[in-house]
């Protein structure tokens, strides 16, 4: 995964789709599907099919897995786990944004200051936020704390760096147009250089969620009593093996709903620009 | 000539940027009438670019006057629109909001919303672009990229159009399509432009007359007025000959560079 968005690509040509006589967005639809039929299929081999009558990895089958998250869904806490969860992201997201957007400006825009802290970034961002995890919990204690402080480190650098990456790629085109126009300071701020800068710090934003979700559940398997983490190692502890399943698959789904929203919002408040591709 | 019948008039314009022993550029003098086209030539780095930014007042020249409308000018005059080879547009507008880009700035003449609005709808049907208004940037070619950035300029009504090789990325058959806009806008807007080519067909084509820059320090080596009637596809003979004497007067200017 880049950290930085390379150059947008060009939207595929979808004429050959309507050619073809399909709406692309529906044929687009129909692969997707298509493609996540495949991966349960793939589990339901792996679970239901190759391994013999009575062996452990039946336990873990798609058959169970789905009817079980349906009824932890009504009939259990997991809820409340759900939302305890995505409050420490919510957390987490906007510490991170506290911290990297005016740091990521202020690199941005000072290139002595990007040499200075570019490498001290790198090797910051290569350490696995986890290894942090017993420091943090000796700093901050138990509880909530630790886990906003991992979120944040972990999701701190695609938004610093996107964002310094922003102010950096500022068309010099652009200034010159607010220059021509006989724009003021703030006008120039308020009309080119905070849109200009916002679809990269979305960017950013979208990288970090994808960042913080899976740290998430690793984060939360040690010393708090809620939290998608702490219900996957409670249902090993129990061996509700069925269970485990259907949180992996509710992890699974409820990170795709973030990415998505994430997408929406970009869609939202950087209407024009080319979806980056975020690979 | 008279000078009075000006809408812009630049008298003894020298130009050097710190650092340089000589002038880039001396004791140039331009007239620019209404309704008239005048295409500036010259080799690269002569000093083109630097000079148009004095005429808008994005730039102080060392020496001379540039007047609008017989006042001299202080910074970025209301009514003088600027484009260049990059359209500029802004990706995250709509063709329409960029269009309709600065026209409620501070240092631009107050109009209402509605009148607003009727500027970029005017601007926006003279270069042909009503089916595409809310299409982005990203959507557009670069010939449409082009006709909106001349909206954008044509949307502050202007008296004076500065254009610094708007065509130049453009390929051949949308430049000419281009050029025959940019006679149209002329005609249609009453307007005076100045036009930076690199390109002696497309200052042929366009222009009613031809500045040539040259030698060192830059100063005016050759001056055609050109008085066929436009677009002039059908003068293929005449033009021919002024193309020839165009090139031997810029080639003599860069070998006195040398
Ligand atoms: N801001 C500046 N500071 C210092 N020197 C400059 C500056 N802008 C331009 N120059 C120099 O002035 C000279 C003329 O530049 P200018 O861009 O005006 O030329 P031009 O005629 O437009 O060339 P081209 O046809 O390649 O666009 C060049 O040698 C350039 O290096
Ligand atoms: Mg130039």
């Amino acid at each position: 995964m880049t950290l930085v968005a390379t150059a947008p690509q060009r939207t595929r040509d979808a004429s050959a789709d309507v050619r073809a006589g399909l709406h692309p967005a529906l044929t687009r639809f129909a692969l997707a599907l298509a493609g996540l039929a495949v991966l349960l299929g793939l589990w339901w081999i792996g679970t239901d099919i190759l391994p013999p009558e009575g062996s452990f990895a039946r336990k873990f089958s798609p058959g169970t897995a789905i009817p079980t998250l349906g009824s932890l869904l009504i009939g259990s806490d997991l809820p409340v786990h759900i939302l305890v969860s995505l409050k420490r992201v919510l957390v987490g997201l906007l510490l991170a944004l506290a911290i990297g957007v005016p740091v990521g400006l202020a690199v941005g825009s000072w290139s002595k200051l990007n040499e200075a802290t570019s490498p001290a970034f790198q090797f910051l961002r290569m350490i696995s936020p986890l290894s942090w995890m017993p420091l943090a919990v000796m700093v901050f204690g138990v509880g909530d704390p630790p886990i906003y402080f991992l979120l944040a480190f972990a999701a701190v650098w695609p938004i610093l760096l996107n964002t310094a990456d922003a102010v950096r790629k500022l068309d010099p085109s652009w200034l010159r147009l607010s220059q021509s126009l006989a724009a003021t300071r703030w006008e120039t701020l308020r009309t080119i250089i905070v849109p200009g800068v916002l679809s990269h710090i979305l960017t950013g934003l979208r990288l970090a969620i994808g960042v913080i979700w899976i740290v998430l559940v690793p984060c939360e398997m040690l010393g708090v009593s809620a939290g998608l983490g702490y219900f996957i190692l409670d249902t090993r502890d129990r061996l509700a093996y069925s269970e485990l399943m259907a949180v992996v698959l509710l992890i699974g789904f409820l990170g795709f709903l973030l990415d998505m929203s994430a997408r929406a919002l970009y869609q939202l408040a950087a209407p024009g620009s080319r979806q980056p591709r975020v690979s | 000539m008279l000078a009075n019948d000006a809408v812009l008039a630049a008298k003894g314009i020298g130009l050097r940027y710190p650092g340089q022993s000589a002038n880039l550029l001396s004791d140039f003098d331009l007239l620019l009438r209404r309704g008239e086209i005048v295409s500036l030539l010259g080799p690269s780095g002569v000093g083109k670019s630097s000079l148009l930014r004095v005429l808008a007042g994005l730039q102080q020249s060392i020496d001379g006057v540039v007047t609008i409308n017989q006042n001299p000018v202080q910074g970025v005059h209301p009514r003088v629109a600027i484009a260049f080879q990059d359209p500029s547009l802004l990706p995250w507008l709509t063709l329409e909001k960029n269009v309709a880009f600065g026209l409620d700035f501070k240092h631009q003449p107050k109009l209402s919303a509605a009148e607003r609005r009727a500027r970029v709808d005017v601007a926006i049907n003279e270069v042909g672009l009503s089916h595409a208004r809310s299409l982005y940037p990203s959507a557009l070619s670069g010939g449409m990229a082009q006709r909106t950035a001349l909206a954008r300029c044509l949307a502050r009504k202007p008296e004076i159009l500065l254009l610094d090789e708007p065509f130049g990325a453009l390929d051949e058959v949308t430049r000419s399509e281009m050029q025959q806009l940019l006679l149209k806008i002329v005609r249609d807007f009453d307007t005076a432009a100045l036009l930076i080519t690199h390109d002696i067909d497309e200052a042929l084509l366009v222009s009613d007359r031809i500045v040539l820059l040259g030698g060192g320090p830059a100063r005016e080596v050759g001056h055609w007025t050109i008085e066929l009637p436009k677009p002039r596809e059908d003068y293929v003979a005449e033009l021919g000959a002024l193309r020839v004497e165009v090139l031997t007067t810029l080639r003599r200017a860069m070998a006195r560079r040398h």
